[in-house]
């Protein structure tokens, strides 16, 4: 498991440039553009699990959904920031990524320390030492549960057509 | 309890009695706007669309403005199937190619009204405040889930009073003031949370309101708004929408506010957002002589009639720097017929600058205006991130459509009381 860095302000157009908003949609398409104008080197070595940590505001920017979707795509378990922009975070509750804010453990963590997640019950384990985050509210973890906000929406319209 | 105006108008929609910041409450907006996303929105509910239908044919507003007219077969496909969707499912607000920037249709259509509540699937849908209207922006997967539900959820955010005061000086502008905020409280300045703006507003015009509430998302706003008064009431009827036709919501006089922040407008200055971050903001005078290859003066930011002229002010009888494009893109057809009758365009174009059509054109780096490595844009648009105009190696500047109308000019970043 390998852990990316970055600082403040990573917007949209890093993460995903918005000259290919109109032609990229699929997870397939996105992939190797995720992160292009950011860290070239980071779609051909990304691994399944790895780890962002960030600065602040992560993700401000456009509404385009893309970043959320490669990020998923390429297999990041979760990106841990100082805070997210709006959007983003909406964003990735409806495609089920993790985003976990912790300004603490952000601080905290320097090149080559270990990091354990224990998502359910809200705690970042960094070498020796422990950071909590709250959990979600009830109604966005059953959209998280679902699998994303289309099949909690797709399943929700089954149950009420079927009521 | 006395609340902010967020907290109003999400008590109405959520049929509460009272709602408080952090609470997640469900509503059902009165539209949901996209643009030439739609193809990608619909294609992800493909058979749930035609098992179910769409939840209501006057909830969405569909304008075709991102990448107008389409730029490849891929584009052109993508409007294809939206004009398609369109017919089959019967949507009533259709803005075709050429109508201009889809915010822009919003307000000008009649579209947001005082007290309403719009999402949409583009950042800056926040720009609705202008006309005293909720709206935020989200993402594609939950425009199609409203597509076929009509309503979602929304977390009541904390409230930001920001007080305008005084009186702005000459040749400074909305967009000066909007850079300065940002500049002062950071990009992440707002987020999460609902700007309010109070103070001497009455000297902001709809189109001023437009711009910075058009901006709101650049300090990380859920929305921002002004609250509605005279201006607003005076350019609704100007587009033949009566008062009987809406309810304008007020903040009330003890509401909650996280912060309140005071800022002098007769002190401020013409602004500057540098490379690569829209809080990165300097005023024109520690700018001057940084030489441009590329001026933008348009989009939903400021591509409205009074923007193009302030523009043309400056630019009457005079060339342009010859190693300088000049791009002029009105932010809709009616703004472009406005500015034909009253010889705006053609001052413009004598001037050196090329019109562009009534649409996105190249702010989001999709086409009409990229930028190659190591030039330089001096624009009126809300971003300039890295990459943000088709090319990671070029710079862009934002600023008011005075200040690079000047710039224009002497193909430097220049001061518009300069010239």
């Amino acid at each position: 498991m390998k852990i990316w860095k970055y600082n403040d302000n990573i917007n949209t157009d890093m993460l995903f440039p918005g000259k290919y908003t109109y032609t990229c949609n699929t997870a397939e398409e996105i992939k190797p553009h995720i992160l292009e104008d950011l860290d070239s080197s980071f779609a051909k070595n990304v691994e399944k699990g790895d780890i962002i940590i960030a600065g602040k505001n992560f993700g401000c920017g456009s509404s385009r959904e893309q970043p959320v979707i490669g990020l998923k795509a390429v297999g990041i378990k979760a990106v841990i920031a100082e805070s997210f922009a709006r959007i983003f975070y909406r964003s990735a509750i409806n495609q089920g990524l993790i985003l976990i804010e912790s300004p603490d453990a952000v601080r905290a963590y320097s090149k080559g320390d270990k990091i354990k997640l224990d998502i359910d019950n809200g705690k970042i384990i960094i070498d020796d030492k422990t950071f909590t985050f709250p959990k979600l509210p009830s109604e966005i973890v059953a959209i998280r549960n679902a699998g994303g906000l289309l099949d909690y929406t797709k399943s929700k319209l089954k149950n009420k057509i079927k009521n | 309890m006395d609340s902010t105006f967020v907290e109003k108008i999400l008590t109405k929609y959520s049929n509460n009695k009272e709602v408080v910041p952090s609470q997640i409450v469900t509503v059902k907006p009165d539209h949901l706007l996209k643009h030439d996303n739609t193809a990608a929105i619909i294609q992800k509910i493909q058979p749930e669309l035609n098992n179910y239908g769409v939840y209501s044919k006057t909830l969405p507003i569909i304008v075709l403005d991102h990448v107008i007219p389409a730029a490849s077969e891929k584009t052109a496909t993508n409007h294809k199937i939206i004009r398609e969707f369109v017919t089959n499912h019967d949507i009533k607000n259709f803005y075709d190619v050429g109508y201009g920037v889809c915010h822009q249709i919003v307000i000008e259509k009649g579209l947001a009204l005082p007290g309403i509540l719009i999402l949409g699937s583009d950042s800056h849908t926040c720009s609705y405040g202008s006309i005293g209207a909720f709206s935020s922006g989200i993402d594609r997967t939950e425009a199609a889930c409203l597509l076929l539900t009509g309503e979602t959820w929304l977390k009541v955010p904390n409230s930001i009073k920001m007080n305008l005061n005084g009186k702005l000086k000459p040749n400074v502008y909305a967009k000066d003031v909007i850079l300065h905020i940002i500049g002062d409280i950071s990009s992440a300045g707002a987020n999460y949370c609902s700007v309010e703006y109070h103070g001497d507003t009455s000297q902001f015009n709809i189109d001023d309101r437009f711009t910075i509430c058009n901006m709101g998302v650049e300090m990380g706003a859920k929305n921002a708004v002004f609250l509605v008064d005279n201006v607003t009431t005076k350019y609704l009827s100007s587009i033949k929408i009566s008062a009987s036709k809406y309810r304008p919501i007020y903040p009330d006089k003890d509401a909650c506010y996280s912060q309140e922040l005071d800022f002098s407008l007769n002190e401020m200055e013409p602004m500057v957002a540098c490379p690569h971050t829209v809080d990165n903001v300097k005023p024109v005078s520690d700018l001057k002589g940084v030489e441009i290859q590329q001026c933008l003066i348009g989009t939903c930011t400021n591509g409205r009639l009074s923007d193009l002229k302030i523009a043309a002010d400056i630019l009457k009888n005079k060339k342009i720097n010859s190693r300088v494009r000049l791009l002029i893109l009105p932010a809709s057809k009616d703004i472009y017929e406005n500015a034909l009758k009253d010889n705006t365009i053609e001052i413009l174009l004598k001037s050196g600058g090329t019109i562009l059509p009534p649409g996105c054109g190249p702010c989001l780096g999709a086409h009409q205006g990229c930028l190659a490595p190591g030039e330089r844009c001096i624009s009126t648009a809300n971003r300039n991130f890295k990459g943000r105009m088709g090319c990671k190696d070029a710079e862009i500047y934002l600023a008011s459509p005075a200040t690079v109308a000047a710039s224009a000019l002497k193909g430097k970043i220049t001061d518009p009381r300069e010239v």
